[in-house]
Parts: structure tokens; sequence; C-alpha cells
């Protein structure tokens, strides 16, 4: 087999992404290539959110598109192609934190009240709110800094657009569960939020 | 905390927060909300972060050893089948 250099990523037409499809079921590298181009920063981004490791992430878009390889004659475009790479990923990624024996909930922090004058959490927290703006890299340091059962809830649903009932049948959580780790990975992300640029004013 | 009498305290009304962000109640109507501005300001934030979220793009790129990897393995899953297939 002749080492091909996937091509430049750009979107493609329905239409030309499912003769692209056909053609790796057929067995075409260079399509495969094609398909790995297309789609290589949403899984990689997607691993890499979800895990907050950059080698492992490289590990689990490995493996990702690894699987694709091996599944993608089953892919019968019953759902869109992405959608279903998606749900691949995901799988991959939630059997790989299986595995490695980490809770995929994070156990539930007390919410206290913060004492007086603190910024931290809670319901006593009355410091200046955030502005109508969040800085992307902030919000991306924060996510990976959660604990990663919070993390998990909040990639599949405020970035990925899952619904809660579909991310508690992927972490076999009620949905209860799921939403209450939404809303403290968000609490969460509103204090470090807060606290990242006096941080980074630090010498 | 600025609050209503009968209405609910920022500690009940956080409690219910996570059941009642995303469902259809229009919390901008909701009671405490009306009259507690620190309430009203948290959600605000968990509506900006939400949205911020929203807004992520998937940008990050994969080194090039990624690629070179799966070609690695695709070839040696491809040779191991066809050895297979002469020895039969």
């Amino acid at each position: 087999m002749p080492q091909v250099v996937p091509a430049e990523s750009a979107a493609l037409p329905r239409s030309s992404e499912s003769e692209v499809i056909a053609l790796v079921q057929a067995g075409d590298h260079l399509a495969f290539a094609q398909l790995y181009s297309l789609h290589k920063r949403r899984i990689y981004s997607l691993c890499l959110r979800m895990v907050g490791n950059v080698a492992e992430a490289e590990d689990l878009t490995q493996e990702s598109f690894l699987l694709l390889h091996r599944k993608i004659s089953t892919f019968r475009g019953d759902s869109a192609f992405s959608t279903w790479l998606h749900r691949l990923a995901i799988n991959v990624v939630l059997m790989h934190l299986r595995k490695k024996g980490l809770p995929l909930i994070s156990m539930d922090e007390a919410m206290e009240p913060a004492p007086e004058g603190n910024p931290g959490r809670g319901f006593g927290a009355s410091d200046p709110a955030l502005s109508g703006s969040i800085d992307r890299m902030a919000l991306e340091r924060a996510v990976t800094d959660l604990p990663a059962g919070y993390r998990l809830v909040f990639v599949l649903h405020d970035v990925e657009g899952y619904e809660h009932h579909e991310i508690a049948t992927m972490l076999n959580c009620s949905l209860g569960n799921s939403k209450s780790q939404l809303h403290k990975a968000r609490l969460k992300l509103r204090d470090a939020l807060r606290t990242y640029p006096r941080q980074e004013a630090r010498p | 905390m600025t609050q209503e009498p009968n209405s609910l305290s920022c500690q009940e009304f956080q409690a219910q927060l996570p059941e009642l962000i995303g469902s259809s109640e229009n919390l901008a109507m909701n009671p405490h909300i009306q009259h507690c501005a620190r309430c009203s300001s948290l959600l605000s934030d968990l509506k900006t972060i939400a949205e911020a979220a929203r807004e992520l793009l998937p940008i990050m790129e994969p080194p090039e050893t990624v690629w070179k990897h799966i070609e690695s393995v695709i070839r040696d899953e491809q040779g191991s089948r066809e050895s297979e297939g002469r020895q039969e």
C-alpha cells in the first residue's frame, strides 16, 4: 500500500461525501485518507476535550479512525455520517476511560456558601458577573481543568449538543445525575473564568 | 441577597437550578430571579458559559504521526490478511 498524505480538509457536499464513503467501503485507501482529512479535527478536538490530555487524545483519535476503517462497511446512511462517526469516537473514549477504571461521573461536591468576600463558588458568590463574551482559550483551559465527570457531561451537552437522556444512556447514569453534573461543571467554569485573569496577571 | 417575603431563598432556588435550567420554564419570569440580583447574575453567567461552549470550534489539529500510525496499522492488518489468504 503506498503511503498517502491526506489532502487538507475542506467540507464536501453531502453527495460527494457519500461517494467518498462508498469508495472507502469498496477498499479505496485514498478515499479513506480523504475521509480522515475531513473529520480529523472534529474527532481529535472531541477526544482532547473529553480526556483533557494530548497524548491520550492522539491515541484515541487513532483508535477511532482504525475502528472506523474496520466498521465502515456497516454504515448504511441511516444517520448523517458525521453523527455516526462522532458516536463511534465517543464510545471509544468512554471504553478507554472505563478500562482505566475512572468513574465517568464525578462525586458531587457539596455546595457550601462561600465565605464573605470570597469569590469562590456557592450561594454567596456576589462578585462581578462574567462579561458578555468569554475568551475561547480561557474557556478551553477551564474545561481541561474540570473534574473528569463534569468535563464529560459539559463537553457532551454544551459543546457537542447531546441531550441529557442521550448522555444518561452513554454514561449509564440517571437523567438527574446528568443535569446535576452539567450544572456543577458550569458553576466550576464560572469560578475558574473569574479567577484566570487574576492568575495570569501574576509575575 | 434581596429576598421578597414568601419567595425561595437563594439556597433553595439554586438547589432547583439543575432541573429548572433547560426546562420549558422562562426563568426570567421566576419570582426569585425577578427580586434577586445575585441569582439573576449567576443565571446570566451560566447562560453565557453555555453559549460560549456552543461556539467552541473543532479546530485542534492532530499531529502528522496520528495518520502515519493509522496507515501503518492498516497496512499491517492488510498484510496479515493477505498472508492468511495465501496459506489457505
